[in-house]
């Protein structure tokens, strides 16, 4: 289950930034995980709670925003979705597709509280 | 628990190197500490501004993990040591390989390794036996290497200018592909008892190789297996993959592998 060593990643970054910004708590994380990415949202919001305990985002709200994954031709250019690494292309059956989106994995934001209470 | 000396590392890592009587390592990986900063300064209530607020980070998740990568791919090359990533699902030949491998390539080449187990030596003993520098990394519950568990196993071994690194990663087919050890190149491992449709099933460890090498060619009799299947759902995957097929155990299709690697420790 990677998905736990990548909840604690993710705590420590964010526990660090939080504290670097003076902040109390942490109330909402915003991550962008794309569909191709090799994570479970749901394994990874099971194993949050455990992860973030004791820390500034014990409490946290996590928000995933989930990208379709994309593909872009490299013979024709046509862009298309894919849900996988590989996919032929639907304009001239051409393998050769770059991925555009739906790799994404970042911590985009998160929302502090400043002060107790 | 450690079983060598009994004291809690629930979930941590610990370095053993073979052959050296009490010689093991607890690794504090997870920097949990989330102690509270000692209260020396007072917090300064703004209250011009509300309470809360948006920070943004926009950075990778695997960041801290990417940047110690990096460290370690420094390292390397200072030293020109060329690393390769060994990947595969449990028990289809990674070790075996190493000790078909290693004696080959071991006359004109310094060797080390570093294996990556859940929990026992046994893997370790086994490259100990071919007589080269190795260190064992027990991932307690973790199920792969990561970059700061590679970093503390090369500040424990001899590694020589030129040496020809070997890491055995801990076998899974799924998380160690997503993390960068600072390795040269990812070399995934299918054994013909394992099904042709393994690389579709588990694309990104395919996408993320360089090299993929199936096993246990002698038992293709055997087994339904369709090598040829396999090696296009693979190239599917990954166009770029370099492919070879081998027997560990007989040795079949080892030579064209060794000569491969021979030429990349070379140019790399
Ligand atoms: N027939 C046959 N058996 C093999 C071959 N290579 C390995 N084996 C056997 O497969 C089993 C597993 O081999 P290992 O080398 O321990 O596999 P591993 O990938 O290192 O295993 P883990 O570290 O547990 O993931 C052993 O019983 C080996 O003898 C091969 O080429 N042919
Ligand atoms: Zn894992
Ligand atoms: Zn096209
Ligand atoms: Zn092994």
């Amino acid at each position: 289950m990677h998905e736990m060593s990548i909840a604690m990643s993710i705590v420590d970054a964010v526990d660090a930034k939080a504290r670097a910004e003076g902040a109390v708590r942490i109330s909402l994380i915003e991550l962008k995980i794309g569909k191709l990415a090799g994570i479970l949202p749901e394994a990874l919001r099971f194993c949050f709670s455990a992860a973030a305990t004791g820390s500034l985002a014990g409490q946290a709200q996590l928000v995933i925003d989930e990208p379709d994954g994309r593909g872009r031709c490299s013979d024709c250019g046509h862009e298309f979705s894919v849900d996988f690494y590989y996919a032929r292309c639907p304009e001239c059956g051409s393998l050769r597709i770059v991925i555009v989106s739906g790799e994404e994995f970042l911590i985009q934001s998160i929302i502090i509280d400043e002060e107790g209470e | 628990m450690c079983d060598t000396c009994g004291c809690s590392t629930e979930g941590e890592a610990v370095l053993r190197m073979p052959g050296k009587t009490g010689g093991h390592i607890h690794m504090d990986l997870k920097s949990h500490s989330h102690e509270h900063a000692s209260g020396d300064h007072p917090h300064d209530h703004n209250h011009d501004h509300p309470g809360s607020r948006k920070v943004l980070l926009e950075q990778d998740v695997l960041q801290q993990n990417n940047l110690l990568a990096e460290r370690n791919r420094g390292f390397f090359e200072a030293r020109n040591i060329f690393a390769l990533n060994f990947l595969s699902s449990p028990g289809s030949g990674k070790t075996s390989l190493l000790e078909a491998l290693i004696p080959a390539l071991q006359a004109s080449t310094p060797v080390a390794v570093i294996e990556g187990d859940q929990q026992t030596t046994n893997d370790a003993d086994r490259i100990h036996a071919l007589g080269v520098p190795v260190i064992q990394i027990n991932t307690g519950s973790g199920c792969h290497l990561d970059a700061m568990m590679v970093n503390r196993a090369i500040r424990e071994l001899p590694l020589p200018d030129g040496t020809l690194l070997c890491i055995e990663n801990v076998g899974n087919l799924v998380c160690p592909a997503m993390f960068d050890l600072g390795e040269a190149l990812k070399v995934v491992i299918i054994s013909v008892t394992e099904g042709d449709d393994k690389p579709l099933k588990y694309p990104n460890m395919f996408h993320e190789s360089d090299v993929c090498i199936l096993n246990k060619t002698d038992l293709l009799p055997y087994v339904e297996f369709d090598a040829l299947k396999c090696r296009q759902n693979a190239m599917q995957v990954n166009h770029h993959l370099q492919w070879f097929e081998v027997s560990a155990k007989t040795g079949a299709g080892m030579a064209p592998l060794q000569e491969w690697i021979e030429h990349k420790l070379k140019d790399h």
